[in-house]
């Protein structure tokens, strides 16, 4: 029974130093490899098309590279692509390159996770750096240094169930663009009288869910309203503009009937809800056949016309064993030909790709009037989702906040300036 | 005259009276049966301590430091996290959550347990069907119960469809705080009531038939008969099962990230939730460290508190 128990303790004893020594690490890892080099790409996306495309440029870059081994793309769930990204970098696993999301953006460019990459793109033939639209790298940039490639630019939009809106007796959506009424008041009342005539929704935020508050800068955009200052140090959540956002959207959940309220679930591509605000990417969820659709640009809010977009990088983990060859395969990933065969499906940086000819081949449901209109002008113009370092805090933090708005009787100024006085300490 | 002969030990020489002894071998007969007992052992030993032992070792070596993950900085903070867990203004909030939750699980659990058990301890037409009903959820992916639950619990879901064929205007459950905890609640119940229905089944049918019969002929009556000679009886399998049920219900992670994310506000923000949170979305990994050490000791101090109280309830027959 002694032995039993001193076995134990020494194998508990030899297996925690070891654990702690290697967790320790070291000053400096290890020189990187020159040959036989595997690397690994991190993305939220399982579409198998938009891996056979990108296999097809890895094993082209391949094949010019005999140094290189393999480059596997690791798809990782979307709802906790950030938390696996990280918990794999506290591993000690980090991957060579990552996606990033843009409300990650400010933690991963601000920390020094991330490999700057002016000088490898400026220095690879042929790259044209000066393509890259300066608004697309702005939130990727760190003081002179670029450190992710924003890959995908994509506007959100709203899409109009045509049919409903007739079978509620209302305008199409194209007479309310052409009416010049394509507002968000006008929105609220027709969502409001396609709730009363046919019992589906009206207008829904998509993804929003009442948990998803950034997704609310769609609308709160269209009032001039920001959830921090431009250089996140302070709270604007009970700025009057970001009231009257709110007081319409309180407005809508629970006077009028414009919108789902909480709890309640309305999908628009389902056919349950006249409008729907979501990203142009989800265009491939429109059922063929399923109802008569268009595609507009966001509602005019108070202060007019507006644009927001989502944006997603792609960068090169600074903790990854193969840093310079990761960087290397981001130029050619990269690169105008590959630049310009990435964006049959995610909107690209480069200003010479934004044009009608290719954006419509990577929205073959979309009419080039469509992408002329709605699409180009919004990737041109649009204010990028709200981001802040420490995100996910503030994220959660708010979204406690802002669930005292929804309910019937909610106090909106106070509760969005406790919405402030919880995040004023993030900030 | 006798002549005794010696038994011929192992590592003895018996053809050379008179030579010195071997030293016996190292391996014994008890060694090796010692030894064959660690080797059987071994994977179970091996697993708790890679997976168990090892971790709780390391959560109070990352509760001093605070580690950047994305910087790749790995600081020494000392008690920090500690203070920092005192300071922290959800702390009240989030134990009352796990306080309510845990008891409101237990009491829920363990009363609807014992009554089905009861209730099937019968013999009915068709109360195996019934057993098996009850206990199915069990088996069912917890994530899959859940998204169920979540859709049935919508404003516009199930559950209220229901009540409006009654006419009854019901709440929106998981979007108001004392309905979403309650919720949850409910759902984990059901999911894991069987298990125990099943522990106390097994405890009822091993209670002998003759002490309540004799009971009976004393002019007991059917609820003494329960009071008096089946719960002390069954009361083995009722400390087991609180202890069981205490300790899951402080690690209820998945229901609350699938039904809730620990809103309305942080209603249903419970200790492991927060903790994962803290951890795993915030980067915080020294402070999920010292709220993991927070967890580590209420479950232990439970536990030790059941252990010690069951001299005075629980009923060993030997």
């Amino acid at each position: 029974m002694r032995s039993a128990k001193t076995l134990a303790a020494v194998a508990i004893v030899a297996v925690a130093t070891w654990g702690l020594a290697s967790c320790a690490g070291g000053p400096t890892g290890p020189a990187e490899p020159t040959e036989d080099i595997e690397l690994r790409m991190t993305v939220w996306t399982s579409n198998e098309d938009h891996l056979a495309l990108f296999t097809e440029i890895a094993d082209a870059y391949i094949a010019d590279h005999p140094e290189v081994a393999s480059i596997t793309f690791e798809p990782l769930p979307f709802d906790d692509y950030t938390s696996t990204v990280t918990t794999q970098i506290a591993g000690g696993n980090a991957p060579d390159l990552a996606w990033v999301l843009e409300n990650a953006a400010p933690d991963f460019v601000s920390s020094g996770a991330l490999l700057p990459l002016d000088d490898v793109l400026e220095n690879t033939d042929g790259y044209d750096f000066d393509d890259l639209a300066p608004n697309a790298l702005e939130l990727w940039t760190s003081g002179d240094d670029l450190l992710a490639y924003p890959f995908s630019t994509s506007p959100f939009v709203v899409f109009a169930n045509d049919d409903l809106l007739a079978q509620a007796g209302q305008p199409t959506s194209a007479q309310l663009l052409a009416d010049g009424s394509w507002d968000w008041e006008t929105v609220s009342e027709i969502s409001s009288a396609v709730t009363a005539a046919t019992g589906r929704s009206g207008f829904v935020v998509r993804d929003f869910d009442y948990l998803n508050w950034d997704y609310l800068s769609t609308v709160w955009n269209g009032w001039g309203a920001a959830p921090w200052s431009a250089d996140g140090s302070e709270c604007t959540f009970a700025s009057d503009e970001m009231v009257g956002a709110f007081e319409f959207l309180h407005a809508a959940a629970f006077d009028d009937s414009a919108m789902p309220g909480p709890g309640t679930s309305a999908d628009f591509f389902a056919g349950e809800a006249a409008f729907t605000v979501t990203q142009i990417s989800r265009a491939n969820l429109l059922p063929e056949g399923g109802f008569a659709w268009n595609l507009l640009p966001l509602p005019e809010g108070p202060v007019g016309e507006y644009a927001v977009t989502g944006q997603a990088g792609l960068g090169v983990l600074a903790q990854g064993k193969n840093t310079q060859a990761a960087a290397d395969f981001l130029a050619y990933f990269t690169n105008p030909e590959n630049a310009a065969l990435l964006a049959q499906y995610f909107p690209p940086p480069r200003t010479s790709l934004l044009d009608v000819d290719t954006l419509s081949a990577a929205n073959p449901l979309l009419t080039p009037e469509q992408i002329e209109s709605v699409v180009v002008p919004a990737i041109e113009d649009g204010v990028v989702r709200p981001s802040h370092t420490d995100s996910a805090e503030i994220g959660q933090q708010v979204r406690a906040a802002l669930d005292g708005l929804w309910v019937a009787d909610a106090d909106i100024p106070g509760t969005l300036q406790k919405t402030c006085d919880a995040i004023e300490p993030l900030l | 005259m006798t002549t005794s002969v010696s038994p011929v030990l192992p590592g003895r020489d018996a053809s050379r009276p008179g030579s010195p002894p071997r030293r016996r071998p190292w391996l014994t007969y008890q060694r090796k049966d010692a030894l064959a007992g660690y080797v059987f052992i071994a994977p179970q030993l091996i697993g708790i301590v890679g997976f168990v032992l090892v971790p709780l070792v390391l959560i109070f070596y990352y509760s001093v430091h605070e580690w950047n993950v994305l910087a790749g900085t790995f600081t020494f903070v000392g008690l920090e996290n500690v203070e920092a867990l005192f300071a922290d203004p959800q702390m009240g909030e989030v134990l009352t959550a796990t306080g309510i939750f845990s008891v409101g699980l237990v009491v829920f659990n363990l009363s609807l347990a014992l009554l089905l058990a009861v209730l099937l301890n019968r013999r009915w037409r068709g109360v195996t069907a019934f057993r098996t009903i009850f206990f199915s959820p069990v088996v069912v992916s917890l994530v899959a119960w859940t998204i169920v639950w979540g859709f049935l619990l919508q404003d516009n879901g199930g559950i209220n469809g229901l009540l409006a064929l009654v006419g009854v205007d019901g709440p929106n459950w998981l979007r108001e705080g004392p309905t979403a905890l309650l919720s949850v609640v409910v759902v984990q119940v059901f999911k894991n009531v069987g298990l125990n229905m099943v522990l106390f089944l097994a405890a009822l049918q091993g209670v002998p038939r003759e002490l309540q019969e004799a009971a009976k002929v004393d002019g007991a009556d059917e609820r003494q008969i329960f009071g008096r000679i089946v719960i002390p009886l069954i009361s083995p399998t009722i400390l087991l099962t609180v202890i069981i049920t205490i300790v899951g219900s402080l690690q209820v992670y998945a229901q609350i990230a699938v039904l809730t994310q620990g809103g309305p506000g942080i209603s249903t923000t419970v200790l492991v939730y927060y903790l994962v949170q803290q951890a795993f979305d915030f980067h915080h990994f020294g402070y999920g460290s010292t709220l993991a050490i927070l967890l580590f000791l209420i479950v232990l101090v439970l536990t030790i508190a059941q252990w010690q109280l069951r001299k005075r309830w629980v009923f060993y027959e030997n």
